[in-house]
């Protein structure tokens, strides 16, 4: 296999990880890595550089689209991003010193607790909650559309939001992904904010979150352009392919699909930790 | 609901405007990474296309492709992995952009305990580029 057929692989595989990742909602980046290493084989530090990268692509190219439905938060999203770019530090930081076997283990068990996740039924929760002071003085309140008009909502629970955030961050910097379930979780679950103010505001902090930790894996020579290139063009394309397929297709079936796909690879990325094949 | 986010601060600036300046901001910025990137892509591959590509086992990249300032001279200079390096720094400008832009539009609102918190966020995206851990 030449470079020019493994870019051309690479790309195909990326962007068909973009597209479902869209699709489901469970993002791309999750799946780059272990394609990456598994399949072709690359270094996890490189996968782990390129996959970064793609999730900055992602959410800045889908922000664009989600904040003229009026949904995103930007005072709670910059609040917990302080929670976020310091735990994306501190994950990096612990990245570039844990053994390469480590990563691989510690992301298979993400991965099966994404697919636990995508898999869990949802409550909406009520309007009449009260905002807890601490929400009230940081203003973190807002509205957001509904076919019956704007609606306010109440947020609570902003300390365990803040810890879950922070974890999110450390998650993101050492694996080099959007870790967008945990801050879906964060907002949507332990702050009581609307699901659809919660994922889209989520999108807006990937980004930067992913840069806290992208600037660290530069200088560590993590960011290989060969192979960054064809990630990141692959995932974005096939990102904005399946959000613009997302309105009419019935993404059920594909969710249960997507999902055993994740548990396979994270079954294979915590044995090949554990056996140091990675 | 806050007062600031319902009616239109001094300059004409409100949450949803600002947000929407943002938004055509971020994906101007992946637009013109991507159109970067994939420039470099193509002089890469006509380069260096027929050769075996070497990720097995790291090495790290060359000084050259991980400090700002050497990439951005390897691109002045076109050379194809600098090229692509300078697109994917552009690409991870565009959501600190967004927070640059944040600070300014909390700024003009006056809304000060924002400003702030959204300079410590800045700070740590700062420390990533230009800090050592």
């Amino acid at each position: 296999m030449n470079v020019l057929e493994f870019t051309g692989l690479v790309a195909l595989g990326s962007l068909l990880a973009g597209f479902l990742g869209a699709l489901t909602g469970l993002g791309g980046g999750v799946v780059v890595v272990p394609m990456l290493a598994l399949l072709f084989h690359v270094d996890i530090r490189y996968a782990i550089g390129a996959s970064l990268v793609s999730v900055i692509a992602t959410s800045s190219g889908a922000a664009a689209a989600y904040v003229r439905e009026g949904y995103s938060n930007i005072r709670i999203g910059m609040f917990l991003e302080t929670a976020t770019t310091a735990g994306a530090i501190a994950g990096a930081a612990v990245a570039l010193r844990v053994p390469t076997s480590a990563i691989a283990i510690v992301f298979g068990l993400v991965l099966l607790y994404s697919a636990y996740l995508s898999s869990r039924h949802r409550e909406e929760h009520g309007p009449h909650l009260q905002s807890s002071p601490l929400a009230k003085k940081l203003r973190l309140e807002g509205t957001y559309p509904t076919p019956e008009g704007k609606q306010a909502y109440a947020v609570t629970g902003v300390g365990t939001g803040y810890g879950l955030m922070f974890l999110a961050g450390v998650m993101s910097g050492l694996l080099g992904i959007g870790s967008g379930a945990v801050k879906v979780l964060a907002m949507d679950q332990a702050m009581k904010i609307p699901f659809k103010v919660s994922t889209t505001t989520s999108n807006f902090m990937i980004g930067v979150t992913a840069a806290a930790s992208a600037g660290l894996y530069l200088a560590r020579g993590y960011i290989a352009p060969g192979i960054t290139m064809a990630v990141m063009l692959g995932v974005l394309a096939g990102s904005m392919i399946g959000a613009k397929i997302l309105v009419q297709a019935k993404v059920k079936v594909l969710r249960y699909v997507f999902a055993a796909v994740i548990v396979a690879l994270g079954i294979e990325m915590i044995f090949n930790g554990a056996t140091g094949r990675i | 609901m806050s007062a600031q986010t319902s009616t239109p601060a001094p300059g004409g600036f409100d949450d949803q405007r600002i947000e929407i300046i943002i938004g055509t901001l971020l994906r101007t910025g992946v637009i013109l990474a991507a159109a970067v990137v994939f420039a470099g892509a193509v002089m890469y591959l006509l380069r260096y296309g027929h050769g075996i590509p070497d990720y097995q086992s790291f090495h790290g990249e060359p000084e050259r492709l991980k400090s700002l300032t050497a990439i951005f001279h390897g691109a002045i200079a076109l050379r194809p992995r600098d090229v692509i390096q300078f697109g994917l720094l552009l690409l991870i400008a565009t959501p600190i952009a967004r927070v640059l832009f944040s600070a300014v539009a909390f700024a003009i609102e006056r809304d000060y305990a924002y400003v702030v918190i959204t300079l410590i966020v800045l700070g740590i995206l700062c420390y990533s580029f230009f800090g050592s851990i």
